[in-house]
């Protein structure tokens, strides 16, 4: 993991890259092939980037090493984000809630400021976590409710709250809304798109949801095949914020066409990433 | 281990659920054996000396009742006593064991053999080590007792969701951190079931020890023994039935705790949970 000040020499282009993964394969000690093979692919700084595939194609396995809980067994990884700052600043949003049910909504949040070794043991102040469930479309007086006591689609709130609650540079989402209904999806995402743009996050959302992709993204990378590549990239532009009516527009239609165009028709030939 | 765990852990909530109904069914069951009991003997179909009616056991167990409570009080102190040893022991034992899986390859087919050692045969060896007193039957009843909780402790140290892991990693937490604020508090419903299980078999292990200590000793074991040496088989009855309420008692209240120190702890019972 790459940390501290960049040096002098690096120029304002290379500064701008949050993620930079050059080759990176990865293959289990116990499988015959492996799950991902040369994926290249540069994350900007401020970059809301989605990666689309298939089922079991090894997406998450990619945003495991983007957020370095996983070692990539060829090619290399440079992580740039963390300029000036020790700290690890990556807020993570799992599939599922993933909270302790032990501790409440303010205890939940608390929890990642008590981790690590460096970190000042410093106690989440009452509007500070009043702020950040408010952010997640949570009422302050939450706070005080237990993980069973929330609704499925409070608790991914909750779990969204607690992946800001270090400030993050960059928001890893591992389909984070896989397992709600849909009105609440398209809910979150408006929520998630808001605040990375309000929060000038870098963030990567990996998702088989195509719509939620191209709503979400400025760009859109499809991994696909086995061993998985990174098949195609496509930037999602808007001259409308991301709102509904962007939804309803001819290019967010347009977008969606290119994208699972790609998704369907795998091709046999190299990686075309631009 | 694992299915009992979660078994328990479930059925934890039950004692906050009771309804009238949940009793109606193993009461009709006794009442119905009763009468079976009293219409076999009175039929002449089994000698009563042999097998004494009802009426008699009760009479018996009237005639007992001050002997009876006073030993009942007596193995129940033993059999606490014992239960809490295990817990104490069976939980560092857990914490060791979680450690690293070459300590479970070399220490687990030693904690198998507390459950394979028949207990008849490793009660004397105790007595002669630890005397003819109350401590030797606290031990019996501990050795009987280690091993549910042992098992479950561990099981649930280590069974902890994968993405909590990750979320503990992501964050920099230390070995001890992610002991203390994950792997503990998680594997409370285990160690309770570990305690459910363990509850009668510690009265059981009581029983057995104050059975070995014979005279002079009080508490339900000696009963058993004495009734039986003298073959008053009413007193008998009475005392085995006594004995056996004993156990159910036990088994009831630590199940009634267990689901009330879950309550407590995640907020709402785990069936409301799930």
């Amino acid at each position: 993991m790459s940390s501290g000040n960049f040096p002098p020499d690096v120029s304002p282009e290379r500064a701008q890259i949050a993620f930079d993964l050059r080759d990176v394969g990865i293959r289990f000690p116990s499988a015959e092939r492996s799950v991902i093979e040369s994926v290249s692919l540069q994350i900007r700084r401020g970059e809301f980037l989605s990666i689309v595939g298939p089922s079991g194609c090894g997406k998450s396995t990619l945003l495991k090493v983007l957020a370095g809980l996983l070692k990539p067994s060829s090619g290399t990884v440079e992580r740039s984000m963390f300029a000036g700052d020790s700290n690890n600043r990556i807020g993570f949003v799992f599939q599922h809630p993933t909270l302790l049910p032990w501790r409440t909504a303010a205890g939940n949040l608390q929890l990642p400021l008590e981790l690590g070794r460096s970190r000042a043991n410093r106690r989440l102040a009452d509007d500070e976590c009043g702020d950040l469930l408010r952010q997640v479309g949570l009422r302050p007086d939450d706070a005080g409710k237990r993980p069973a006591e929330l609704s499925g689609g409070m608790q991914m709130r909750l779990s969204l709250a607690r992946a800001l609650a270090l400030k993050p540079d960059v928001l890893l989402l591992d389909e984070p809304f896989a397992a709600v209904d849909d009105l609440l999806r398209i809910k979150l995402q408006e929520d998630v798109r808001r605040l990375h743009e309000e929060r000038q996050l870098t963030s990567v959302l990996v998702t088989h949801n195509l719509h939620e992709a191209v709503f979400l993204s400025d760009r859109v990378v499809v991994l696909n095949g086995s061993p998985a590549r990174l098949v195609d990239s496509i930037l999602v532009q808007t001259e409308h914020g991301r709102n509904a009516e962007y939804r309803d527009s001819p290019e967010f239609f347009d977008s969606l066409r290119h994208v699972s165009k790609s998704l369907f028709n795998v091709p046999v030939a190299e990686s075309v990433v631009a | 281990m694992k299915s009992n765990g979660q078994r328990n852990v479930n059925s934890g909530s039950q004692p906050t659920s009771v309804a009238v109904g949940d009793w109606a069914a193993p009461v009709i069951v006794l009442a119905t054996v009763v009468i079976a009991w009293d219409l076999l003997v009175r039929s002449g179909g089994i000698s009563p000396v042999l097998l004494p009616g009802p009426q008699s056991v009760a009479a018996a167990a009237w005639k007992l009742r001050s002997d009876l409570l006073s030993a009942t009080a007596r193995t129940a102190m033993a059999a606490s006593v014992g239960l809490g040893l295990s817990i104490v022991t069976g939980t560092f034992l857990a914490f060791v064991f979680s450690q690293s899986a070459l300590i479970r390859r070399a220490l687990y087919p030693y904690a198998v053999l507390l459950q394979t050692i028949p207990i008849i045969a490793i009660a004397p060896i105790i007595i002669i080590s630890f005397g003819r007193g109350f401590l030797s039957i606290a031990m019996v009843s501990s050795v009987i007792s280690l091993f549910p909780i042992i098992t479950n402790t561990t099981t649930g140290l280590l069974q902890i969701d994968p993405n909590l892991l990750d979320f503990f990693r992501l964050n920099g937490a230390s070995r001890l951190q992610t002991l203390l604020k994950l792997r503990v508090p998680s594997s409370l419903p285990f160690l309770l079931a570990g305690i459910r299980i363990a509850s009668g078999s510690a009265i059981v292990g009581a029983i057995v020890g104050e059975f070995f200590v014979g005279s002079g000793q009080p508490g339900l074991g000696a009963m058993i023994q004495r009734k039986s040496a003298a073959f008053d088989l009413s007193e008998l009855y009475a005392t085995v039935l006594t004995s056996t309420a004993l156990g159910t008692a036990a088994f009831a209240s630590v199940t009634w705790l267990g689901g009330f120190v879950l309550h407590r702890w995640f907020g709402m019972s785990s069936a409301e949970r799930t």
